[in-house]
């Protein structure tokens, strides 16, 4: 009986009850496709990581070029004196197992922030999940945005585009749930939730009217998805009510694709699902100038990520010195500005414009002949007459 | 008359310490960037702190280091002379940084006041991470060699939360608070620190097998935290205990996490085994300023104004500020000269076993500057 008891104590752990907090994965789960509510909520015990106005962050080079587009940026912030420090995570590419992975899923939900390079998954095995979606996945960063903005002086086939592409970013057609259920039928499951449509319908309304935007377009396939984009539209045209100063107005995706070609301009901020989201960024970026220049912002409630828009490798320019930095710098100074360091990310995005506008740096991707290193140097010589304090406009995030 | 002829003799001394330093060259930056000046908050604190701070705003000045000081003289012990608190405290959130002598705090109130000033501006700025870099110095003579561990101490709660009263004539209770919020905070501090400084192992410090709820408390928290640092190799370790293994065998410790007390109690004694207080270093953090201060809190009152004190801990507090503002070869260029006086031993001053005075050791530094 006394050993029971005794046992019983001793089993019982000290203060079980308490501050939950999410680490890592318990036994047996894998990388989910969604986060559960309750899931989402423990998520938000860790502490954020500014000391003494300096802020942590995680850096995820991922591969091709990713490398030395990273070492730019440490360059350039350590000349602008960013008071940043940067926690860099190498992912091996090779590796079956996701050991890596989940140290830069754990080291992003300790500093809150991250800037990415593509990660690669080169792994053929069915059961590998692609490592950057598994990424979002589980940091349920649901909303991907992407600022298209043409640049002056960067040839492309239309002038003046300024769109916003708001993305959802974990359902729809990421959700990696596939299965042959007789042999030669391959069954792929789209899923939308109300939940996750309703928050990345809201952010979009909220971003237009926080931006002085004044249309919103739900970008769908409604006529023959009549369930699930069907549930994705009538989400968004719920909430427009809420917003009436914003005008609201849906397109289908084919349609979408054949109008920004042909007449950009008339889109404002779009709100799209996942798949179409892919799609339409990779129009937008070819109708300006390329997978090199634009940057993308990945938001969840707690994290986010910072990376080029259009996520890719660049794996074959790898180590040419030709790979356009501007996207990844561009993604930089996205970062500063979440983390309220608004003076140094004004004086880096002026160096960047006035390298690619003003004196007309560009590299052969977007019809120059300039290495990688000539646009950094210049924007290095453009920084070293700016002064920047070391703490500029610090805001608590 | 003596007294008299001594100061003038002092004051003749400090007039050729002067000119000494204003011959010693301008060092150039490579680049021609011209760094925008920064503000810092200074306060010279008591005892021996202004003699100190002028050994370092002299170094500062010889080596054209942009960075000008925004002086407040704070102290309890001398509350007519003292600035006021709020204009301290504005002064610090504005700058973001400050570089502080030691307060010294009575050890009993007139008045009734629990809360020393030191905790009040700890307490106003939220600084709850005090950190102190123990290490061994060339030239220093100890017990140890090779000593390099970071102690980072809670100092916003545990023993020093100020709550005491006597409930019964001559039953005094002292409450000591613990929260799972911030020994969750310092927690992650400590392991932050450990990733972005390369080191390998955090060792927490408690006495949970006697204060089983509140360093229970800190305890699960670290081990909590632990969890998310899983490259970091987390120990823990009784305080008692700690204290014998840091005399014995200190090289084992690289970062340690410890509420307030004991935090106290251990950079003293770690401060003892390289050198003394006068060659340590610290710096409280809250999220938004950095204050740094010398390591172990002596104001080494009996030393005023007897030009002994060792510069060496405000030296090094001065390149640590430096390294956070992102002048790291200004940074560079002051740690390699002080180190090479240490290293030539030449010039010492008393505490670490030579003759030489403050103002000699500072010229000394200055004159290494290249």
């Amino acid at each position: 009986m006394a050993l029971r008891l005794s046992s019983r104590f001793i089993k019982t752990p000290f203060l079980a009850r308490g501050y939950p907090l999410v680490v890592g994965k318990e036994k047996g789960e894998e990388i989910a496709h969604s986060k559960t509510t309750v899931q989402k909520k423990l998520l938000t015990r860790i502490p954020g990581a500014q000391y003494g106005g300096r802020h942590s962050c995680t850096m995820l080079p991922g591969g091709g070029i990713g490398p030395e587009l990273m070492t730019y940026v440490r360059d350039i912030f350590q000349y602008a004196g960013c008071p940043i420090d940067f926690e860099v995570i190498d992912i091996d590419p090779t590796s079956a197992g996701n050991d890596d992975l989940d140290y830069a899923i754990m080291s992003i939900k300790r500093n809150g922030v991250a800037l990415k390079g593509n990660i690669e998954t080169k792994s053929e095995d069915i059961d590998a999940t692609s490592r950057n979606v598994a990424l979002r996945n589980e940091l349920d960063l649901f909303v991907n945005v992407i600022h298209t903005r043409s640049f002056e002086g960067v040839p492309s086939r239309h002038k003046d585009i300024d769109i916003v592409l708001i993305r959802q970013n974990t359902d729809g057609e990421y959700a990696m749930l596939e299965h042959e259920s007789v042999r030669g039928i391959v069954e792929s499951m789209k899923v939308v939730t109300e939940e996750n449509a309703s928050r990345v319908a809201r952010y979009a309304f909220d971003y237009a009217r926080r931006n002085n935007r004044k249309r919103v377009t739900t970008v769908h396939k409604a006529n023959i998805m009549k369930l699930s984009d069907g549930l994705f539209l009538e989400v968004a045209n719920k909430l427009s009510k809420e917003y009436p100063e914003i005008e609201h107005n849906n397109m289908i995706i084919d349609n979408t694709c054949m109008q920004l070609v042909s007449n950009p301009k008339q889109f404002d901020v779009m709100n799209m699902t996942n798949l179409y989201g892919t799609i339409v960024s990779n129009v937008i970026c070819g109708l300006i100038g390329g997978a090199g220049l634009l940057s993308g912002r990945n938001y969840g409630d707690h994290y986010a990520i910072f990376e080029p828009g259009t996520r890719n490798t660049g794996t074959a320019i790898a180590g040419k010195n030709i790979a356009n930095p501007i996207a990844m710098l561009n993604a930089s100074v996205d970062m500063l500005n979440h983390l309220g360091h608004r003076e140094h990310a004004k004086v880096i995005s002026q160096a960047i414009h006035q390298t690619l506008v003003v004196d007309r740096i560009h590299t052969p991707d977007i019809g120059g002949n300039h290495s990688s290193t000539d646009i950094i140097e210049n924007i290095l010589r453009i920084l070293s007459k700016k002064r920047v304090h070391w703490n500029h406009d610090a805001i608590n995030v | 008359m003596s007294l008299a002829a001594r100061s003038l003799f002092r004051t003749f001394l400090q007039a050729s310490a002067t000119r000494g330093i204003h011959t010693t060259p301008r060092v150039e930056q490579s680049s021609s960037r011209e760094a925008q000046r920064v503000t810092c908050t200074l306060i010279p604190g008591d005892g021996v702190g202004p003699e100190l701070m002028y050994s370092l705003q002299e170094v500062f000045k010889a080596a054209g280091v942009p960075v000008d000081f925004e002086p407040y003289f704070l102290s309890e012990i001398n509350p007519v002379l003292s600035a006021k608190l709020e204009d301290v405290v504005a002064s610090i959130s504005k700058n973001k940084i400050c570089i502080k002598g030691i307060i010294s705090t009575p050890d009993y109130s007139t008045e009734g006041e629990l809360q020393t000033l030191n905790m009040k501006l700890r307490n106003e700025l939220d600084l709850y991470a005090n950190v102190v870099h123990v290490r061994s110095l060339p030239g220093v003579k100890t017990r140890h060699k090779n000593i390099d561990s970071v102690i980072i101490r809670e100092q916003t709660e545990g023993e020093y939360s100020a709550l005491e009263h006597e409930s019964v004539p001559g039953i005094v209770e002292c409450l000591k608070i613990i929260t799972a919020k911030k020994s969750m905070r310092i927690a992650k501090f400590a392991f932050d620190y450990a990733t972005k400084n390369n080191r390998k192992k955090v060792t927490a410090v408690h006495k949970a097998n006697i204060m089983k709820l509140g360093d229970g408390l800190f305890l699960r928290s670290c081990e909590e935290m632990a969890k998310l640092y899983p490259r970091i190799e987390f120990e823990k370790m009784i305080v008692d205990n700690t204290t014998m293994q840091m005399v014995s065998n200190p090289n084992q410790f690289d970062v340690m996490v410890t509420p307030n007390l004991y935090g106290n109690i251990i950079d003293n004694l770690a401060s003892g085994l390289v050198g003394g207080a006068g060659v340590v270093a610290g710096a409280s953090y809250s999220a938004e300023a950095v204050v740094f201060e010398p390591g172990a809190r002596h104001t080494f009152a009996e030393a005023v104004g007897k030009n002994v004190a060792n510069p060496t801990a405000m030296l090094l507090c001065g390149t640590k500020l430096l390294r956070h503002i992102n002048l790291p070869k200004y940074s560079d260029i002051i740690q390699s000269a002080l180190i090479k006086v240490l290293d030539d031993g030449k010039v010492r001053t008393k505490d670490i076993g030579g003759q030489s005075t403050t103002q000699d050791f500072t010229k000394a530094v200055i004159y290494n500057l290249h």
